[in-house]
């Protein structure tokens, strides 16, 4: 059980900066996913925890004892940290139970934790098996065993879900999940995919061009995102120009209440799609619908608003059925999250509106 | 590297040493313009023959529905087991007047046409077969898809065939000589050997390399040009098969034709001549010595070409870049010089640098190194490739230093490769002719050169059991060989 604490980490590969100042708390007995897109540094992060590399400046502590950084460098071997790289990497000339033991002494070997770990990831039993005669998943399961057999400070996972199918996906996470809950073990889960990160982790933290810019439980994340651009990366977002006045925006939705300290004057606002309502009132606006994105459990409705703002609505399935071209009116549920206007600027195209 | 250096930089030297007007001398005289004419003839007829031969039989073997295919492309790969000068030795002894171009074209053909077949029949097993089916789809004909679909998927690999099989006849020197073709390795050496003219075999030699140099630039220059064809992601799905019907006979016609010419004549010659060469008083005796000779010069050479390929195949494998790649390639550009080069360069080495060296084993084993130090680095790099860098990373991280994550993972995944390397190295060596003729100690035979020298004086019974010996050593590479390019794994299920 251990903080992992990373400050000021930089990172460089030949011109192209991976890591510029990154910084992180890793709580111990927790999950924590760090979560961009391609290309930010999170997998030079990993590295650079696990001890594959070493670091340009900053520092890197666990439980506060200084591992790299300040012309140190531990080596991988001594940190006592465990990886499960994408693929698994099982060693192919050992069996499941000689893959599972490798990071044990004997008398650990022999004391039954090999089964242990193996019962923890529902693969008991599995222990004479060559890993080539697994499947995909069960593999992944065995890399997860191996990592946790000796009890390491930190269990790291670089996408280690990234290359099995959908289905398969949802049931390993969980169970990697359980797995890592029952041992009492420190994760860190690197991953591209928001919906992975919200639903398994404790804490996550969204690393842009090698920066750390937010780090907060899922609900925070998604709620209160600290700038628009993570609120357009872990959901659908909906960023509308407003003016807020008094602790309330002015938007083509209506007025809103908002959240997040902002000063009167320009502002742009985040409403999440689920937020808008068919409804009526002396609050609703009205609208056209465009387009209806059905996805079984619920539906996306493109609306076309009066001034001509495009707006998307997400609905449950089983919600009254629209007609495309049909009139509706429509009300934000809530409150909406305000950031300073300048804050849009700069921002990718696919970011500036989500309708 | 030094190694892969010396020939070329010797033959600079004494190229240099020479002198400008003796140079332009030989050069230009009607003599090099004939040898240079018959070695690109011999190459562009070869290369061509091997083309058409190994581009169809490969197609026939794989994508047909000929019964016993299987059967018929270990057939068609054995071949590659005979060493040309012991094919051209089977074919004097069985007809003592041939020789010439046209038999020397015969014999390399019917050689190395399988330098061709394996990788073409690597590539049509492993190509796309989506890719034709669209072509079928957008209402291309069958014989328009092959040539528009299939050719161009197998182009790279029927390339990388036709070079081997060129650079081949350029640097083959058993079987032109035997066959008495006068092509550059036969002219180099016959100035070295009888008249010891150095400038004349140096001068000749400098325009051998040119050529192969040229044949090599060109390769690479047409390889820029066309893209790699790899398979778009997708489950591997075998291709249809093309139903012969009336063909069928014909086409099993051609491939046992081929095959009694390849494999048939070479047996029967030598089964002939084994008997009546066996039966010579001492002839147990010398064939021993000279195998004994064999393994030792092999072994030597094995060593110190493992020695000096294992930094580089493991620089190549793991930290790729344009330092290892220039290295590499200039390892290829050593492979790629006659043996009777290297060997010439070396005597020069030898008797100019290191004297010491000079008429011992060691000096030829530095000439197997040179000459098969691309064979063993491509054999370190693939082994290194079955323990990748991310497997010794898990190791470390789960607790394991630098020397328990070399004991426990790193070699138990790379010393089967580089074992095989080693055997392959070892066995090519024993087959070696013209360096080891140049470079062996005197008074030291070995299998090659007993059967060159008995062949030279018309004695074919006493070569014959010296060539069955060095038929059965080559036999175990080639099986390495046809095994790894997958023509001998059973069909897939349709």
């Amino acid at each position: 059980m251990s903080d992992v604490v990373l400050s000021g980490v930089f990172k460089r590969y030949g011109r192209v900066n991976a890591l510029v100042g990154a910084d992180l708390t890793v709580p111990a007995g927790q999950l924590t996913a760090v979560l961009g897109p391609s290309g930010c540094g999170k997998t030079t992060l990993l590295r650079c925890l696990a001890g594959f590399e070493r670091l340009d400046a900053g520092e890197i502590r666990i439980d506060g004892t200084l591992v790299a950084g300040g012309g140190r460098h531990l080596p991988a071997h001594r940190r006592n940290i465990a990886v499960v790289p994408q693929e698994g990497a099982l060693f192919p000339h050992l069996s499941v139970a000689e893959n599972v033991g490798y990071g044990l002494d004997r008398a650990a070997r022999r004391s039954g934790r090999i089964d242990e770990v193996l019962t923890l990831v529902g693969l008991a039993g599995y222990g004479d098996r060559m890993p080539h005669q697994l499947s995909g998943g069960q593999q992944q399961r065995v890399a997860v065993a191996r990592a946790l057999a000796p009890r390491p400070s930190v269990v790291l996972l670089d996408e280690p879900f990234s290359a099995l199918d959908a289905g398969l996906r949802t049931g390993l996470r969980h169970d990697v999940r359980e797995a890592l809950r029952a041992d009492g073990a420190t994760g860190v889960l690197v991953t591209h995919d928001q919906g992975e990160a919200l639903s398994v982790a404790d804490q996550v933290a969204v690393l842009c061009e090698g920066r750390v810019v937010q780090s907060a439980p899922p609900t925070t994340i998604y709620r209160e995102p600290a700038d628009p651009w993570v609120a357009g990366f872990v959901g659908d977002a909906m960023l509308l120009p407003a003016v807020v006045e008094q602790g309330a925006a002015r938007t083509a939705l209506g007025i809103l209440p908002v959240t997040g300290a902002t000063a009167d004057g320009p502002a742009t606002v985040l409403v999440r799609p689920e937020q808008l309502r068919f409804a009526d009132g002396r609050d609703a606006v009205a609208a056209t619908v465009l387009r209806h994105d059905f996805h079984g459990h619920d539906a996306l409705i493109g609306l076309r608003l009066a001034d001509g703002t495009q707006v998307t609505a997400r609905i449950l399935d089983g919600a009254a059925p629209v007609p495309l071209g049909g009139e509706v009116t429509v009300r934000v549920d809530g409150a909406a999250r305000a950031f300073p206007a300048r804050t849009l600027a700069g921002l990718p195209a696919e970011y500036q509106l989500t309708a | 590297m030094a190694v892969a250096l010396i020939p070329l930089a010797y033959l600079a030297v004494r190229t240099a040493e020479a002198g400008w007007d003796t140079i332009v001398g030989e050069l230009w005289s009607t003599r090099v313009g004939l040898l240079a004419l018959r070695s690109l003839g011999l190459a562009t007829v070869v290369t061509t023959a091997c083309v058409l031969l190994g581009v169809g039989t490969a197609f026939l073997v794989t994508r047909t529905d000929l019964p016993g295919r299987r059967l018929f492309a270990v057939l068609a790969s054995l071949p590659l087991a005979v060493p040309t000068y012991i094919a051209a030795f089977a074919w004097v002894s069985a007809a003592p007047r041939l020789e010439g171009f046209w038999p020397a074209a015969l014999v390399l053909t019917l050689c190395s046409y399988p330098y061709v077949l394996l990788p073409v029949a690597a590539a049509l097993r492993g190509a796309d077969p989506a890719q034709e089916e669209v072509s079928r789809s957008l209402r291309r004909s069958g014989w328009q898809t092959f040539t528009a679909v299939t050719l161009r998927q197998i182009r790279p690999a029927t390339a990388a065939g036709a070079l081997l099989v060129a650079l081949y006849v350029l640097s083959d020197f058993g079987a032109v000589s035997i066959l008495r073709a006068d092509t550059f390795t036969r002219a180099i050496f016959v100035a070295f050997d009888l008249g010891f003219d150095r400038t004349g075999a140096v001068v000749l030699s400098s325009v051998l390399v040119a050529l192969t140099v040229l044949l090599l630039a060109g390769e690479t220059a047409t390889r820029r040009r066309g893209a790699r064809y790899a398979r778009l992601g997708g489950a591997r799905r075998p291709a249809l098969r093309l139903r012969l019907g009336a063909a069928r006979l014909p086409a099993i016609a051609a491939l046992l034709g081929v095959a009694g010419l390849a494999l048939g004549v070479p047996a029967v010659s030598l089964a002939r001549r084994l008997a009546a060469g066996m039966s010579r008083p001492g002839a147990l005796p010398e064939v021993l010595t000279a195998a004994g000779n064999s393994l030792t010069v092999s072994v030597a050479g094995a060593a110190l070409t493992m020695l000096l390929a294992l930094p580089l195949g493991l620089l190549t494998a793991r930290a790729p870049g344009p330092l290892t790649t220039a290295l590499d390639r200039l390892a290829y550009l050593a492979h790629a010089l006659p043996g009777v080069v290297v060997g010439l360069s070396l005597i020069f080495f030898g008797i100019n640098v290191a004297y010491p060296l000079y008429q011992t084993r060691w000096l030829l084993a530095l000439a197997y190194a040179t000459l098969f130090l691309p064979l063993a680095v491509a054999a370190v790099a693939g082994a290194a490739l079955q323990s990748p860098a991310g497997l010794e990373e898990v190791a470390r991280s789960l607790g394991r230093g630098p020397w328990t994550v070399l004991r426990t993972v790193t070699l138990p995944l790379t010393l089967p490769g580089i074992g095989a390397g080693a055997a392959l190295v070892f066995l090519t060596g024993m087959k070696e002719l013209p360096a080891t003729l140049l470079l062996r100690p005197t008074g030291t035979d070995t299998l090659a050169t007993e059967l060159w020298t008995s062949t030279a004086v018309g004695a074919y019974a006493a070569a014959a059991p010296y060539a069955a010996l060095l038929v059965a050593i080559s036999a175990l590479p080639t099986w390495l060989l046809v095994a790894r390019s997958g023509l001998l794994d059973k069909e897939d299920r349709q």
